[in-house]
């Protein structure tokens, strides 16, 4: 059987790697993939506790989580797709008109 | 089952990687939906069916497209690279770094690699999470519809032509 | 497993009026034409009045709810009062702003209304995945209404902004319940913080379970915008639309430092004095950063926006103060500061003009003379939020000083006195160019709106009662203080 500090383990490097996307990406819509990327680091993290405990709290967390992450991807594209109509860029450094 | 683990786990690490490195969005996010189906299995392997079938279905399958969609409505190309990310390079990269080495550590002390896992094997089946969710959470599955609501109506709020 | 009961649904009574009413603004949308959209805001300025008094009754029958996962006590009651103040207080200053922005769709009200839902919801649950979707309700509609001037390239690019960095926060909360869940099996405060007193889990020095806290705190602290994760805070209150930033700048924030107190104060009480020196750190980074920011912004809502960083710095103070001596000056403050805060931002929006023109700091120049009235309600904003005495702004500021000193915290509280005086003059600036200097102030063209005038009109009242009056109310913060969670 795995053991739990392997699932962690994959899931802070996947969480790790979505955090770094997060600051070193320009495109925005590569941006909220990698926020994405990190929910589902969160959610290995509720499954594998889930299995760890032997209780299913952590599985019906992960299920909200996904809920979540769909209403935020919902109006995350939106979003997305205003900006662009506007700024016709998709690109993060084109987003910064307002300074001091 | 052991083996297969570790089989996903580093398919989901290299996909993860791609998606962080890949230039061009449509390439990171069918880099994401590989990360994605990679956890269902692994989910699958540590007992949560109804979650690894939602991961797929719901997951990889109505977000994603919705994602994928985006991406060629607006026709997204190549990132360039710019200067301006530099100082988030020198100033992010080591915090980030040492947030990480930190985690694995906590990882480590707290459970070490002997923790394997409890002496009953939940049942998670759709019927025992159904039950869980009606009866122990239903107040936050009711007010799932409210978050719900509110993403259809900024959704359209923003993204609709005329209002 | 629970059956639900009466009782249950009486203890969310608020939450369920205030969505049923966004639901019914929905519903009627559609049949009103574009120009009596505001009568979907009056009618939503009912929804708010009509959850007040549900409130009361709910008071009446106090006590927890659905599994122990909503605790309807004095301190959320007061919470939901607080934010059912600042939904009133935005609306009646939306209004006519909407109007001018030609933005006047009932969406707005429908979105704001589920924003106080959510908050609510974030105030009064023990259960962390509740306080997660309160969390989530709160963000997602904060966000669409952030970008609500859709044609506005500074409201998208506002949107966008809370948007990636809003989600990147969430990510950092839910793992840090994820790890305690993973720690002690359960994510009901009650449970936990019954539990943490037994089971040694969460001593100081376990640093899985310091991991788990510094997690949760770094996602709250982006919502409260402590520096270092105050970054997107000016953008985005200058971005927005002006009853937006108003709402803002308090509302998410107050919710997210009543989820603080019952996390923190509450169930990890306990928890061991790591997480006080987290407070205290960034406690005096916010107070510095923020104020010393604020006196180089030439833009007012910037000014302002700095000026709400650095508030979240007292607060922060008043939690750093601890269990039983901050909590009661931390309800007071917050209620304040929410006073202050919608006043002079849906002020200052008023007075920018259409499209939001005129917002430096000398197109305020002669104000006082040419609108006297404007002018001293602005500067009475300005002296209370600089803590001026016979303002509420001081006894705010003196009752969390006291407290801070109370707690022996007198390094941290000299810092906080030293950052205040620091702050008088980027407020006194504004007080300055309106009323020393001669000129035609560019921002005083429009006549005011009747529906803001009454929302200004309850800002300066409650300033200058809860400056000159404030045991009673102190009495009531005291109340509502209860032992958390």
């Amino acid at each position: 059987m795995v053991p739990l500090a392997h699932i962690l383990a994959l899931s802070v490097i996947l969480f790790g790697l979505g955090a770094a996307g997060f600051v070193f990406r320009r495109n925005i819509i590569t941006i909220f993939m990698c926020i994405e990327l990190m929910l589902n680091a969160v959610n290995l993290a509720f499954i594998g506790f889930s299995r760890y405990l032997g209780n299913l709290d952590g599985q019906i967390f992960a299920f909200f989580v996904i809920v979540v992450a769909a209403a935020e991807a919902a109006v995350g594209l939106a979003i997305i797709i205003a900006v662009y109509r506007n700024r016709g860029s998709l690109s993060i450094d084109d987003f910064d008109s307002m300074k001091l | 089952m052991a083996p297969l683990f570790y089989i996903f786990a580093v398919l989901a690490i290299l996909a993860a990687l791609s998606v962080v490195l890949q230039r061009t969005p449509v390439y990171s996010a069918l880099s994401l939906i590989v990360v994605l189906c990679s956890l269902a299995v692994v989910y699958l392997l540590l007992g949560a069916e109804f979650l690894a079938v939602i991961q797929v279905i719901i997951y990889a399958g109505a977000i994603m497209v919705l994602f994928v969609l985006v991406i060629m409505l607006l026709n997204a190309r190549q990132e360039t690279p710019s200067d301006r990310s530099r100082l988030a390079r020198w100033l992010g990269a080591p915090l980030l770094l040492v947030f990480l080495g930190e985690l694995l550590f906590a990882v480590w002390e707290r459970f070490p690699a002997a923790t394997t896992r409890a002496a009953a094997l939940p049942d998670a089946g759709p019927r025992a999470v159904g039950a869980l969710l009606f009866r122990s959470y239903v107040l936050p599955f009711e007010v799932t519809s409210i978050l719900i609501l509110v993403a259809v109506l900024g959704a359209v709020v923003l993204a609709k032509k005329r209002l | 497993m629970i059956t639900v009961q009466a009782d249950d649904l009486v203890r969310i009574l608020p939450q369920a009026i205030l969505a049923g009413f966004a639901i019914l603004v929905m519903v009627f949308e559609p049949f009103l034409p574009a120009a009596r959209k505001t009568l979907l805001g009056w009618f939503s300025l009912f929804g708010v009045v009509a959850a007040g008094a549900a409130t009361i009754r709910t008071s009446f029958s106090p006590g927890l709810a659905f599994g122990n996962s909503i605790s309807a006590d004095r301190f959320s009651l007061f919470f939901i009062c607080l934010f059912l103040l600042v939904a009133a207080l935005t609306l009646l200053g939306s209004f006519h702003s909407l109007e001018r922005e030609n933005i006047n769709h009932g969406e707005f009200y429908a979105l704001l209304l589920m924003a106080t839902v959510g908050m609510c919801f974030m105030a009064a649950s023990t259960e962390l995945i509740m306080i997660f979707l309160g969390l989530e309700i709160s963000s997602l509609a904060t966000y669409v209404l952030a970008g609500f001037k859709r044609q506005d390239a500074l409201s998208n690019e506002a949107s966008l902004k809370y948007f990636l960095l809003g989600s990147f926060a969430t990510a950092f909360f839910l793992y840090g319940i994820a790890v305690v869940y993973g720690l002690t099996g359960t994510t009901n405060l009650l449970v936990l913080s019954a539990q943490l007193g037994r089971s040694g889990e969460f001593r100081p020095g376990a640093v899985f379970a310091w991991v788990a806290l510094l997690l949760m705190f770094v996602g709250l602290a982006f919502k409260v915008s402590t520096v270092p994760f105050h970054v997107w805070t000016p953008d985005v209150y200058q971005g927005a639309p002006a009853p937006v930033t108003a709402f803002l700048s308090v509302g998410p924030k107050a919710a997210a430092f009543a989820v603080l107190l019952r996390i923190f104060l509450g169930a990890f009480a306990s928890a061991g004095s790591g997480v006080f020196w987290v407070f205290w750190a960034s406690a005096i980074l916010t107070m510095c950063l923020g104020n010393l920011a604020a006196l180089l912004q030439s833009n007012v809502k910037r000014l302002l926006a700095y000026s709400a960083i650095a508030h979240a710095g007292y607060v922060l103070v008043g939690i750093a103060a601890g269990r039983g001596e901050g909590t009661a000056p931390v309800l007071f403050y917050l209620t304040v500061y929410a006073l202050m805060n919608v006043g002079a931002f849906l002020l200052v929006a008023h007075l920018a003009g259409t499209g939001e023109r005129w917002t430096r700091i000398e197109d305020f120049t002669g104000l006082g003379y040419q609108r006297p009235a404007v002018a001293a309600c602005l500067a009475a904003f300005m002296l209370s939020l600089a803590g001026f005495p016979t303002t509420a702004g001081f006894f705010a500021k003196f009752y969390i000083f006291r407290a801070a000193v109370h707690s022996g915290l007198i390094g941290l509280t000299i810092v906080a006195v030293l950052t205040s005086v620091v702050s008088v003059y980027y407020y006194f600036r504004l007080i300055v160019v309106m009323y020393m200097r001669e000129g035609k102030a560019e921002a005083a063209s429009a006549s005011l709106p009747w529906a803001l005038r009454v929302a200004l009109a309850i800002s300066v009242v409650g300033i200058f009662y809860l400056g000159l009056y404030p045991t009673d109310f102190l009495l009531l913060t005291n109340l509502a203080a209860v032992p958390l969670p």
